[in-house]
């Protein structure tokens, strides 16, 4: 917590000459070169900006598009990159990645302005028909979202590029010289600035006809065709010739895909870019934010509805995920996208690509390439919809699957092109490996191609480079800016890397900074008044994963870093660490490139080509023989366990899936239950029934008979199904209420230490006897207390010695506390934190009074039970000489500066970290970060994962804004202000909060910004911080003031430092949606089914209309509101009653009506809570009903007795700063 | 005079523990935090007591000067056991936490300013007991 309460005081006073608010965006627009005409020179985002305003000035928009696009596409353009673009680019931008997009549309540009001229005209007759044109579709859905605001002409421009890349890219194989639109218009534009386009393009036009019959239609019509692609290419007047046809398929697809996945990430950005290049140019107001989401919605949409399901699905993964576009993908390995089974991951991973024998399959190539698909997919676990994603195999769009493998040969074809990127874009432009020559030659392919790729790039966040730096920092006021929040989800940034870089880098779902460029100095970060950490979710489930078999691991030899995709060669033999800087040599072994059986090229080692990659190590790293996977439960069983019923869920659910704990064929398993005794139970092969030992010596456990209690699952399975039967009637008559949880645990612990393992610990009640007992200290009415909440450390410290002993006999004790009263999870709590577990908290348990916790427990435990799991593991972070670790956050126990042991290692478990700059960065301009997990998987075999983030350096207090990642920073402010609360007191904790948000607020406008305004101004970057930040006070561990149980609020500080960020999130600021009036505009598909996109409204009753009907997402847990005025066929149709009046008050589930609404609500709703580890609970709240306050509570712009509102808080900060 | 001798060895004596202490700290890296805990902990009472046990050996001498010197560093002692974590043993350290830079970095310099405190301590019990030898 230093850091927020550290220096909370905005000492910034200091005013440095106001570098000019436009000094940042300035700087940003630099690299696309300065140009006489701002419009037209000036870097993507300017243009885009002038564009907005200027309406008329069309050609410029485009450009700026392109270069977007490009950024983000960048994979998929990097053919015509490496083809034409270099000169375009070196000359343009400083910037690859932009670059990249507008290179193609150059090269075009004599063809493409006639081009251009006829395509628009097309689009519009288009328009008309429904769903031909999707681009149309989407620009009219931008539209529509954008319509009432003042720029939504703006946004029109945008979507429109958009559009017209799609629907050249249709054309240009089959009509190359239509197909130009896009790119023509591109390229025309920045050729050309004066050329009439604009107007029309602007999309205004067609927006807002086509609209509203468009969306649906054009989405049908995509699924039915073969061709994933067709939609786009409906737009155009003649189908496309067969032959191309397919081609075009996958490449739609993939471009579909690409477009949609960056699209989610990069709209987002480029809106902003727009917005702020708006604001710093001269308008003044921001309204645009919201119509920019809006594009970026419907362009998402439009993109989805083309590719097949296959393609839909990574990209829903892709949107879900928010993996950033050009980044993530590269990183991880395409190649088996056919494979991936969601939750096998393991396995896939396992079998799928193992690189070092493997023979140079296509497949394996993409993976190792890296192709941006397998991340997508990769990312299923975080984005809500993971399962679609895995199977191609769905009917409906059988094209998709194609395209999506149709890549990876391609990828072959272009073994210099650098790996991931160029191999997405290979194929995505060519059919075949004779692609790329054409490619580069077809104008028309290369700008249709190009015009997806800058749709996407532009989209998903390449706009970070170019654009980003303006962009980011374009200051916003926040006391002005009314609609802050935009409506499509927040991506993660993309540092500001070139463009290889970008492809390699790690996912920003398994690895996020804070600070995406590094500050150079500690006395930059302290002047910059912002966290500097890591996020890791490092055992994340992957669909796609290089493993890689090798008999040598090659790491440095001094700092034993791992070697990755940051490091270089000096020459065939010798390679520099990026840790530390040492030269090493390259083993004989790694010469050799089993992936292309090649020789004498280290470089293209999937070690070197991926930043995520999995070694299979030797006995080197094995400290004893890989342990077996043992699974212990430990059960309460006492007369309130008895009562709460839980015991029939469990039974049924590890019935359910016995056969599926992770395991080999030395799996064991045991069973302990306890009230004021201890009861053990022998399941030896061989016995007749399951024999239950009991020992009533408390003081002084001992096991019974240590070699039978835990047993072979599969030897003893008919005794264990046995047990697990009679269990739950086993104590049904018990009067026993004591429970002596301490012993219990201490006799687990003697019983799992010769091997290690995982202990699963169910506890009803408050331990009352025997070592570790505790006692209430929650008084009930301090609950509201504004002032000292008392009793969030531990009472005692037997749970966190346990937990060291256990830590340190490689077992780790999951925790599901089940209790209606105050059991001192603080306490508790504590026996998972430091051995790794995990924590799992059922207020109110009662098997029949609350069925929704009861749900809730069973697919709980369902993932709990099957998902993956490592054994004895460690994770080593690593950094680049000069900055150190300076705090650790998550479950887990540190053994060194650098080393956390964790006895279990689970897909859920997120860290953080925080960093501190101990040396001056400034010779160095990338800094990389490594973790390694180093882990017994379940079959036995000791692995290594390794993650490598690679970020650049900052120098200036500009850059460092820029590069701000706020949903990082809020994370890592969290776990600090949880480590804070604890060792001070809650509302140090508060104030400390507050402070971050007052300091780096008045830091940037003490320094950066120049613009002497009234309001609150803030980097663009930085916008959602005070929102955040004002979510996090009113969220359960930090609010002060309204009625919290003690034990909800320990449980919501266990679930902050535990969580990964994407979880966090949403944990912190629910998402809210409208849900009564979903249209299949912009849906997307998941599998086969299609998934409505409503979006995003800010949390504040001003959005709740009586007529309307709301999903809250809060991570955990979904809220429908209904309200008191609701559509009788919303409740008739969704809901199956009749009206309003006759809604149940508590109703957990949405029925399966067979009508359309329902469908879609259910659909949406099954893709949210898709991949959660907590399985959410659905209560459907009437307006008007108890509930609805808690529904409230979430409503966090809103003012309550105890709480300021947004604006509120926005005006106290400003105070705050003015001081 | 004696009191003075006396104060001298066994200051002497704390003062090489107490380095012993902050150069295990320095050494942290290289040491598991729970090795680390069950070598410091036992030390820390003990030291305490004896420090405590001096005060009060300098009160019956009456010597207010040095006794005066000390208070700070006894009154400093009771504090931070007072505010020490959560735990059922005696000691100080908990070794789920002493690897937060912050708390680490406040033990060494707490060890090194110990440290230096002692050193002084003994220098100033030797120059007494010299004194006391040359003057009598």
């Amino acid at each position: 917590m230093s850091a927020p309460a550290g220096s909370p005081h905005p000492a910034a006073s200091a005013r440095i000459p106001p570098k000019l608010g436009g000094a940042a965006a300035s700087g940003a627009a630099a690299p696309a070169g300065p140009g006489p005409g701002p419009h037209q020179q000036n870097g993507p985002a300017q243009n885009q900006m002038q564009v907005p305003s200027e309406y008329g000035l069309p050609p410029q928009n485009y450009i700026v598009p392109s270069g977007h696009y490009s950024q983000g596409p960048g994979k998929m353009t990097s053919l015509p990159l490496d083809s034409q673009s270099g000169d375009y680019y070196s000359g343009l931008y400083t910037v690859p990645t932009q670059n990249v997009a507008t290179p193609n549309t150059a090269s075009q540009q004599a063809g493409a302005q006639q081009m251009y001229g006829r395509a628009p005209p097309a689009p519009h007759a288009v328009g008309s028909t429904p769903g031909s044109f999707q681009g149309a579709s989407s620009s009219a859905s931008h539209l529509q979202t954008s319509a009432s605001q003042p720029y939504s002409s703006f946004v029109n421009h945008y979507n429109s590029p958009a559009t017209h890349s799609a629907s050249s890219s249709v054309a240009s194989q089959g009509f190359p010289s239509t197909c130009g639109h896009y790119a023509l218009s591109t390229v025309s534009n920045a050729a050309y600035p004066s050329i009439s386009y604009p107007s029309l393009p602007a999309g205004d036009p067609y927006g807002p006809q086509m609209f509203t019959s468009q969306n649906a239609p054009a989405v049908r019509p995509i699924r039915d065709n073969s061709f994933s692609g067709q939609n786009t290419a409906v737009s155009h007047p003649s189908p496309l010739p067969p032959p191309p046809s397919r081609q075009y398929h996958q490449q739609q697809s993939l471009s579909g895909y690409s477009t949609f996945s960056w699209s989610a990430p990069g709209l987002p950005s480029t809106q902003d870019n727009l917005i702020r290049n708006h604001t710093s140019l001269a308008t003044a107001s921001n309204p645009t934010n919201t119509v920019a989401d809006s594009l970026s919605c419907s362009v998402m949409q439009n993109v989805q509805p083309k590719s097949s399901p296959v393609v839909s699905t990574v990209v829903s993964g892709a949107s879900s995920t928010r993996m950033p576009p050009a980044a993530n993908r590269p990183v991880e390995p395409v190649a088996s996208v056919t494979q991936p089974s969601e939750l096998l991951q393991q396995k896939g991973v396992d079998s799928s690509s193992t690189t070092s024998s493997a023979s140079p399959m296509p497949n394996s190539y993409d993976a190792l390439e890296g192709g941006s698909y397998p991340d997508v997919l990769s990312s299923s676990a975080s984005s809500p919809a993971p399962d679609p994603a895995p199977d191609p195999v769905p009917a409906p769009a059988p094209a998709a699957p194609q395209p999506s493998k149709m890549p990876k040969p391609f990828g072959y074809g272009y073994p210099t092109l650098q790996p991931g990127y160029q191999n997405a874009t290979a194929p995505l432009n060519s059919g075949g490996p004779s692609s790329s020559p054409v490619y580069s030659g077809f104008q028309q392919y290369a700008q249709q191609y190009p015009g997806m790729n800058q749709l996407s790039s532009s989209l998903g966040g390449l706009s970070l480079q170019s654009s980003s730096q303006p962009e980011s920092l374009r200051p916003v006021n926040l006391t002005q800016e009314r609609n802050i929040l935009p409506m499509t989800p927040v991506w993660a940034p993309v540092p500001n890397l070139n463009l290889d870089l970008k492809k390699l880098n790690c996912s920003p779902d398994s690895f996020r900074c804070t600070l995406t460029n590094i500050p150079q100095t500690q006395a930059l970060l302290n002047k910059a008044k912002l966290p500097l950490g890591l996020l890791l979710h490092p055992f994340r489930d992957l669909t796609q994963l290089p493993v890689i078999t090798s008999n040598t691991i090659v790491r440095c030899r001094s700092c034993r870093t791992y070697i990755n995709p940051f490091v270089s060669f000096i020459d065939q033999r010798r390679w520099k660490c990026n840790l530390c800087y040492r030269v090493n040599d390259v083993p004989e072994e790694f010469m050799y490139n089993p992936l292309t059986r090649s020789y004498g090229e280290p470089h293209k080692r999937p070690e070197v080509q991926n930043s995520t990659v999995e070694f299979i190590a030797s006995s080197d790293y094995m400290l004893r023989p890989p342990q077996p996977a043992v699974y212990l439960f430990v059960l309460d069983v006492s007369h309130n366990a008895v009562e709460a019923g839980y015991l029939t869920v469990l039974c049924q659910s590890l019935l359910e899936n016995l056969d599926k704990l992770p395991g080999d064929s030395r799996t064991r398993i045991g069973f302990m239950t306890f009230d004021s005794t201890i009861h053990f139970y022998n399941l030896q092969e061989g016995l007749s029934q399951p024999q239950m030992l009991i020992v009533s010596d408390i003081d002084d456990v001992f096991l019974p008979t240590p070699d039978s209690l835990l047993v072979n699952l599969y030897e003893s399975k008919e005794l264990i199904k046995d047990l697990l039967n009679a269990l739950p009637n086993m104590f049904t008559n018990t009067r026993e209420t004591h429970s002596a949880l301490g012993p219990a645990l201490q006799a687990a612990f003697k019983l799992m230490s010769p091997t290690g393992g995982r202990v699963s610990v169910f506890q009803t009640q408050l331990p009352s006897l025997g070592a570790g007992l505790l006692q209430s200290r929650e008084d009930p009415n301090q609950r509201s207390s504004t002032k000292v909440v008392q009793h969030l450390g531990p009472a005692t410290d037997f749970y966190k010695k346990l937990a060291l002993d256990c830590s340190g006999q490689q077992t780790a004790v999951d925790l599901f506390l089940l209790s209606s009263q105050y059991s001192d999870l603080a306490s508790l709590a504590c026996m998972s934190k430091y051995s790794a577990g995990c924590i799992y908290y059922y207020p109110s348990f009662h098997y029949t009074h609350n069925p929704s916790q009861a749900e809730k427990l069973q697919k709980d435990l369902k993932r709990y039970l099957t998902r993956k799991i490592g054994f004895e593991a460690v994770m080593r972070i690593r950094c680049t000489k000069g900055l150190s670790m300076h705090t650790f956050h998550g479950n887990f126990f540190v053994r060194s500066t650098d080393l956390l042991s964790l006895a279990n290692i689970n897909p859920d478990a997120g860290f953080a970290v925080q960093l501190s700059i101990e040396e001056s960065l400034t010779d160095t301009s990338l800094v990389c970060f490594q973790t390694a997990l180093l882990y017994t998987s379940s079959k036995g075999e000791r692995r290594i994962r390794v993650h490598t983030l690679c970020l650049p350096v900052g120098s200036s207090l500009a850059d460092v804004y820029a590069g701000v990642d706020v949903q990082a920073a809020v994370c890592l402010l969290a776990n600090m202000a949880v480590d804070r609360s604890i060792s001070s007191s809650l509302s140090d904790a508060r104030d400390a909060l507050v402070n971050a948000v007052v300091d780096s607020l008045s830091a940037y406008g003490s320094t950066v910004s120049n613009l002497q305004h009234s309001g609150l101004i803030a980097p663009s970057s930085l916008k959602l911080f005070p929102l955040y930040v004002l979510a996090l006070l009113k969220q359960k561990a930090f609010r002060t003031g309204t009625s919290t149980r003690l034990d909800d609020r320990v449980y919501a500080m266990c679930q902050i430092k535990c969580q990964p960020l994407v979880h966090l999130m949403k944990m912190i600021h629910p998402n809210l949606y409208r849900i009564d009036r979903l249209t299949d505009e912009g849906a997307i598909h998941v599998n086969d089914r299609v998934v409505p996109q409503p979006p995003l409204q800010k949390l504040s009753a001003e959005k709740l209309t009586r007529e309307g009907a709301f999903l809250m997402d809060c991570g955990s847990i979904f809220y429908i509101w209904i309200g008191k005025s609701c559509d009788n066929n919303f409740i008739e149709d969704v809901l199956g009653y009749p009206d309003f009046a006759s809604i149940p008050q508590k109703m957990t589930h949405l029925p399966e009506l067979d009508t359309l609404s329902s469908e879609r609500a259910r659909s949406f709703i099954t893709w949210l809570r898709d991949s959660r580890p907590l399985s959410p609970v659905l209560h459907v709240v009437k307006d008007e009903s108890p509930a609805k306050t808690e529904f409230f509570q979430h409503l966090i712009e809103d003012r309550t007795e105890a709480a300021l509102s947004y604006y509120e808080f926005l005006l106290h900060v400003q105070q705050q700063i003015c001081k | 005079g004696r009191c003075y001798l006396l104060s001298c060895v066994r200051l002497f004596g704390r003062a090489t523990c107490l380095a012993i202490i902050a150069f295990d700290e320095l050494k942290t890296d290289y040491k598991n935090p729970i090795d680390q805990r069950n070598t410091l902990d036992p030390v820390v009472l003990p030291e305490y007591l004896i420090h405590a046990s001096f005060c009060v050996m300098f009160l019956c001498a009456a010597e207010w000067l040095t006794l005066g010197l000390n208070m700070p560093l006894l009154a400093y002692h009771i504090w931070r056991y007072m505010s020490r974590p959560v735990m059922s043993g005696p000691g100080l350290y908990d070794p789920t936490t002493i690897m937060n830079a912050d708390i680490l970095a406040y033990c060494q310099k707490e060890g090194w300013c110990k440290l230096a405190f002692y050193l002084l301590a003994l220098f100033y019990c030797l120059y007494g007991m010299i004194y006391v030898l040359v003057s009598s």
